[in-house]
């Protein structure tokens, strides 16, 4: 029996008159890979937002096992267990590839001040296991962001390899939940269908659940358990791909009416 | 943008807090003020400050009239850093030295009119061809401080031109200071129908005071009218609001650019020459004070927005003339006036606490609207 | 223009001496010309003129109008090459193109000597007289005056061009040697004394003339030593350097040891050999390293541009006076400064998260105002009669002893030796905590939250409380400062703390490069030490008039050029100079191509 993690109920928020969410009803079960649909403009983006904690809601409620994330700081969610990647990769440009996988474990370590000053024993175990782990989730990619390239700016990357490692920077905050937001956009065909592979890892090898918007419909085929599809801040169908797919509200929201019958 | 409904970390309880006692001690002073008028020598009173007087009406209007006129010049001043602020997302540190321009050449320049017998024989041509040089000086210095310093940097992250106009202001201030010499440098004497008091209706206005007002509602006036009915105003409004669908609706954005500069260095220059006609002196650092108050009037009133401007300039002008009468004394501070100036930061400080946009809400173009 | 972009094109013949942009030659001439009126008006050549470089060929008065036709004659004719244009050799187009820009600007500093002989503008121009005059006439009357400058300007922006046609190593040595020589004449009181302190009088003497100034063969020697290091010398250095280098990686602990022993030797033997004044002088770069330390935490690493920093030098100061002086009004425990320090500490903390809260949600630039603010109303309150009762008012708190450490030794201001000590000790502190705190968890959240404030909350990071921590580090620095000044002037009064410190701090830390530890010691030393501080003479007290001229401009040049410092934080340049260092990388083959990745060889394996 599976544990809900996230249940987010009659969720709606409203910019300027403007009901970008409404009533949205969604839930994800531990180990699901769960991807998000929908036309441009329909609130997915929005939708992460609401669950990081970057806006509020106008009304109902978002729980992460049980608890309310209504209200916490960005930072506290991603305390809580639910890491994200950004739609434009953001990057911390001018700082290494390893510092940036460092840096976003900072919600699970605690050494202070005190301890970069004294040099204490717990200070230098953590830099070390700090060190390790970003290490570790690097790898995850093959050897693409390790060796020589630890020690690079990551402005440095290819684009490709940026999105990977805002995926590993996810990674690294030791969530229980990632977000991924559009994680193939702007990759070629080879790198999706890698990429498509190691969203799937995720789960298998390293136990993550995934909620992922994409547009890429191959990829969210390949990988998704379940998709959700979501229209002017609505969800208008739910299920396996395949019903999702040829769900006849579904085609019409990404397709249009056809012109006879738009009168 | 997140809206926090309660406090719930330490500083947001210390910030409510702090916005709480600003109010309770600005409320209580003001209503201890006021039993002080009402009954002198109430026992409230006398604990506080036994030597405490009642404000005369005398005192009390000319309280207002010198806070309206200050206030007056304020929002001359905080015209250009909204402007330059709603096109170009920075604060442009320097524009308290343009407003310093504006006095110094006003002081050179009348001084020879003076030495020339002009000032007191034709007092009137005198003052007009003082404010026109000071407005061509002000005006120059803000289009070429542009022009060298800030045009290169269009488009880098904000600090880096408020950086740069810091330094910009430093230069100017101490160019004044090794050039025409460090120290006070006074106006000539004012004919003395500007040094009599004016009456009107129920206030008693000293000339000069008057003057400073009308030569500000003039200004407000020719601006109104530029930014509103004029092709170049709109084109300002539209660059000020996205420049860069602006550019591809036609409008030349550097020279808009310039022209808000301009405009704004002349604001900046008929407050600099009023600020000498009223108080009579100025020194290098006449500029930075009233600069930075200026600044605060402006986010005061709403950033961008050049109403909120002006009324940020007189609500900061009045607060700071009647606050220490107000409000410090009846709190039994002592020395009171020493604190004006400090006034001024609170009123800024108050604002950004309660209400960030302003009193009248911020105009942002949308490259900075956060 | 990176060097690693070599244009595989062919460079294009040189091109015609009368081929010129005529009207860019003009401006930059009269752009020349506006600089030496300017330059002449503030009275530099005059004031400066005690000062000699090499006796009797050059004085500072005359260096400050000398370099400027040869600066704008280099910039007249630089050439800006991108990938596709093609370059031009250089010749005689750019010897005539300097040579037009210094006529033109000579031109208009005959001009002046013309308008000084004939009127009489010293109202409102203060420094309109006759020993301006004579200076820029060299005492032989107007026509001589007039006909010198426009030949040497002219002559003077050639060379600036001329210096294109040169080849780098040429470059060099004349950079080289003409540095050598001006550091050496700025430094010459400095080097007096050290003189005098390792018995190296032959030296000075081979160097200096007795009146002041370098002699000509000391010009020579120096030059022939410049020259001998670029050729020769500086190949060893580097050498060495990369000997040394790789023996770290090897055994750190044992090289860094020895490495610190021979620095903390160093400073601990130095100021036994320095004169008074020396000391003095290093004593007050020391205070100024130390706040700009402190300031480099909440700007350089966390990004917070905190412009009312004096705020806390004011907060140590005056806890440390109230603590320790008998004479303080109301509290008055007298307590020795070495337990003083503690409550100072303390009331550092108070005072950055008092200040940092309400700040540290506001957007950058209102922040920097804001805190401006701050720093204004407290020293107001300081000095009002309100607070007298606490602070002394306007008559600040006088007779604070020295500076008593745990009962052995008190530090008094009047030995500047041991107050330089005390102030090392200090500098060592802040630039350990700076160290540490860099490279450790809480420095890394501080970049993420300079470089992206969003998304670093994203990844977990509670941005309020990295900010106020960076806040109170900086306070506590600034607290330090203030408390060691407080014991070493005897006395604190409010106009030790207007907010044209907090100016010159920032200046330091931004001229010396932000994030950047040698950077900002090197911003210290120069600003501090040579042209001096806000309220004290450097090295070249002459200067005094002119420093915060000088300042002004240096962070308006700083922020057009490099943005990062002179002697940049390689993150900070990265920030800055995104685009080249791309191009560079990519360049250098270490730029990111997907064809790399060994992990799945193209094939992908399902979930």
């Amino acid at each position: 029996m599976s544990e809900r993690l996230l249940d987010i109920q009659k969720l709606s928020v409203t910019f300027g008159g403007l009901n970008a969410l409404s009533d949205l009803d969604f839930h994800v079960d531990k180990g699901e890979i769960v991807s998000v649909i929908g036309p441009n403009g329909a609130g997915k983006t929005t939708f992460f937002n609401m669950i990081s904690g970057m806006v509020t809601p106008t009304s109902g409620d978002i729980l992460f096992k049980g608890e309310s994330l209504l209200g916490l700081d960005p930072n506290q969610v991603t305390a809580r267990g639910i890491a994200r990647t950004f739609q434009n990769v953001r990057l911390f440009a001018n700082m290494t590839i390893l510092e940036n996988v460092m840096v976003s474990q900072h919600c699970r370590t605690k050494q202070g001040i005190i301890g970069a000053l004294f040099q204490t024993g717990g200070f230098k175990r953590e830099e070390q296991e700090i060190r390790e782990h970003g290490e570790k989730v690097l790898g995850f990619f093959g050897s693409r962001l390790v060796g020589y390239r630890l020690h690079q700016p990551a402005s440095v990357l290819s684009y490709a390899n940026r999105r990977r490692l805002e995926i590993a920077r996810a990674m690294a905050t030791m969530p229980e939940i990632i977000l991924l937001d559009e994680p193939v956009a702007g990759m070629n065909p080879k790198e999706s269908e890698e990429l498509t592979g190691l969203i799937g890892k995720l789960r298998s090898e390293w136990g993550f659940t995934i909620v992922m918007i994409e547009h890429d419909m191959g990829v969210v085929r390949d990988v998704s358990d379940r998709v959700v599809v979501l229209d002017h801040g609505e969800t208008i169908a739910q299920g396996s791909y395949d019903e999702v797919s040829t769900n006849p509200q579904v085609i019409e929201a990404y397709l249009g009416r056809p012109a006879e019958e738009a009168s | 943008m997140r809206h926090k409904a309660a406090p719930r970390t330490g500083v947001d309880w210390f910030l409510t807090f702090l916005r709480v006692l600003l109010s309770a001690l600005v409320t209580f002073g003001l209503l201890a003020f006021i039993w002080q008028q009402i009954d002198p020598g109430n026992p409230l009173a006398d604990a506080i400050n036994p030597d405490a007087t009642r404000l005369s009406w005398d005192a009390f209007q000319g309280l207002v009239i010198s806070g309206l006129s200050q206030g007056a010049m304020y929002g001359l001043i905080a015209l250009g850093y909204s402007m330059v602020y709603g096109v170009l997302g920075f604060i442009n540190f320097a524009h308290g030295e343009v407003f310093m321009v504006g006095a110094m050449t006003g002081m050179i320049t009348s001084n020879k009119l003076f030495e020339a017998g002009v000032w007191e024989d034709n007092f009137l041509v005198a003052i007009l061809v003082a404010v026109l040089i000071s407005i061509i000086c002000s005006t120059l210095t803000a289009v070429v401080m542009e022009r060298v310093a800030y045009r290169p940097l269009r488009g880098s992250p904000r600090l880096i031109p408020l950086i740069t106009s810091i330094g910009v202001s430093f230069f100017i201030q101490n160019t004044s200071a090794v050039l025409l010499g460090p120290g006070a440098k006074s106006y000539p004497r004012l004919p003395d129908w500007l040094r009599d008091d004016v009456g009107i209706g129920p206030f008693d206005i000293e000339g000069k005071k008057l003057l400073v007002l009308v030569v500000a509602a003039i200004s407000m006036g020719a601006l109104w009218y530029l930014v509103e009915r004029t092709k170049t105003g709109k084109a300002m409004r539209a660059v000020a609001e996205d420049k860069e669908i602006a550019s591809l609706m036609g409008i030349d954005v550097d020279r808009t650019i310039v022209t808000t500069f301009a405009v704004g260095g002349a604001m900046a220059g008929v407050a600099g020459i009023l600020w000498g006609i009223l108080f009579g002196s100025v020194t290098e650092f006449t500029g930075f004070l009233p600069g930075i108050k200026a600044f605060s009037a402006a986010v005061v009133g709403g950033i961008g927005n050049l109403g909120g401007a002006m009324a940020g300039g007189l609500t900061l002008g009045s607060s700071e003339s009647l606050a220490p009468q107000l409000v410090l004394e009846p709190l039994g501070v002592t020395g009171h006036t020493q604190l004006k100036d400090a006034v001024a930061f609170l009123v800024l400080i108050f604002v950004l606490l309660v209400k960030p946009t302003g009193l009248f809400g911020e105009r942002l173009s949308a490259e900075d609207r956060a | 223009m990176s060097e690693t972009m070599n244009p595989t094109s062919e460079m294009a013949p040189a091109r015609g001496a009368l081929d010129q942009d005529w009207r860019k030659v003009v401006n930059w001439g009269l752009i020349l010309a506006l600089a030496l009126i300017f330059v002449s008006l503030t009275d530099m050549p005059e004031k400066l003129d005690k000062r000699i470089i090499v006796e009797p060929l050059l004085s500072m008065g005359y260096l400050s109008l000398v370099w400027i036709p040869i600066a704008l004659g280099n910039i007249v004719t630089r050439e800006v090459v991108l990938e596709g244009m093609t370059q031009h050799k250089k010749g005689a187009r750019e010897l005539v193109a300097g040579l037009v820009v210094g006529a033109i600007g000579g031109l208009g500093l005959a001009l002046l000597i013309w308008l000084l002989d004939t009127r009489d503008l010293s109202d409102p121009l203060v420094n309109w007289n006759d020993a301006l005059l004579e200076v820029l006439t060299f005492g032989e009357g107007v026509g001589y005056g007039v006909l010198f400058w426009i030949l040497v300007s002219a002559g003077l922006g050639a060379i600036g061009g001329a210096i294109h046609l040169l080849p780098k190593l040429a470059t060099r040595l004349l950079l080289a040697i003409s540095l050598t020589i001006v550091l050496a004449a700025a430094l010459e009181s400095a080097l007096d004394d050290i003189s005098e302190g390792f018995r190296l009088e032959w030296l000075f003497e081979a160097l200096f003339e007795k009146k002041g100034g370098l002699s000509v063969q000391g010009a020579i020697i120096l030059a022939v030593f410049a020259t001998a290091w670029v050729l020769f010398l500086g190949g060893q250095a580097s050498k060495g350097k990369a000997i040394v280098q790789a023996k770290r990686e090897e055994t750190p602990v044992a090289v860094n040891a020895i490495g610190l022993t021979l620095i903390a030797a160093g400073a601990i033997l130095l100021p036994m050999f320095l004169g008074r004044l020396t000391n003095d002088l290093l004593t007050n770069v020391g205070l100024f390293l130390l706040l700009a330390l402190g300031l480099n935490i909440v700007v350089g690493l966390a990004g917070i541009l905190d412009l009312g920093y004096v705020a806390f030098f004011a907060v140590g100061g005056y806890t440390a006076a109230i603590m320790t002086s008998p004479s303080s009004p109301g509290l008055s425990p007298a307590l020795p400064w070495w337990v003083a320090i503690f409550i100072v500490v303390f009331m550092a903390i108070v005072a950055g998260l008092f200040i940092g809260a309400p700040v540290i949600r506001m957007r950058g630039d209102y922040l920097a105002i804001v805190t401006l603010g701050f720093g204004e109303i407290i020293r107001l309150t300081v000095r009002s009669d309100w607070a007298s009762g606490f602070t002394g008012g306007a008559q600040g708190i006088l007779s604070i002893p020295g500076a008593d450490i745990f009962g052995v030794v008190t530090v008094k201001g009047t030995d500047p030796q041991q107050v330089l000590y005390l102030v090392m000790a200090f500098v060592a502190i802040a630039i350990y905590v700076s160290w540490r705190l860099e490279n450790s968890r809480i420095g890394r959240a501080w970049m993420a939250v300079r470089e992206d404030e969003s998304v670093a909350e994203a990844m977990g990071i509670n941005t309020v409380n990295s900010k106020l921590q960076a806040f109170v580090v900086g306070a506590i620095l600034a607290s330090f400062s203030g408390a060691i000044f407080a014991a070493k002037v005897g006395s604190v009064f409010e106009s030790s703390f207007k907010i044209l410190v907090s100016i010159v701090i920032l200046v330091i830390v931004i001229v010396g490069g932000m994030g950047r530890i040698a950077g900002v010691a090197a911003g210290a030393l120069v600003l501090v030490g040579i042209l001096g501080g806000p309220n004290q003479p450097g090295l070249l007290a002459e200067f005094s008039e002119f420093k915060l001229l000088i300042y002004g401009a240096l962070l308006i040049w700083m922020m057009l050029k490099r943005p990062e410092g002179l002697i940049p934080n390689v993150r900070r340049s990265r920030e800055l100079h995104q685009e080249e260092f791309l191009q560079d990388a990519w360049l250098k083959g270490q730029a990111d191509d997907d064809d790399d990745g060994e992990a799945t060889n193209g094939k992908v394996a399902p979930a």
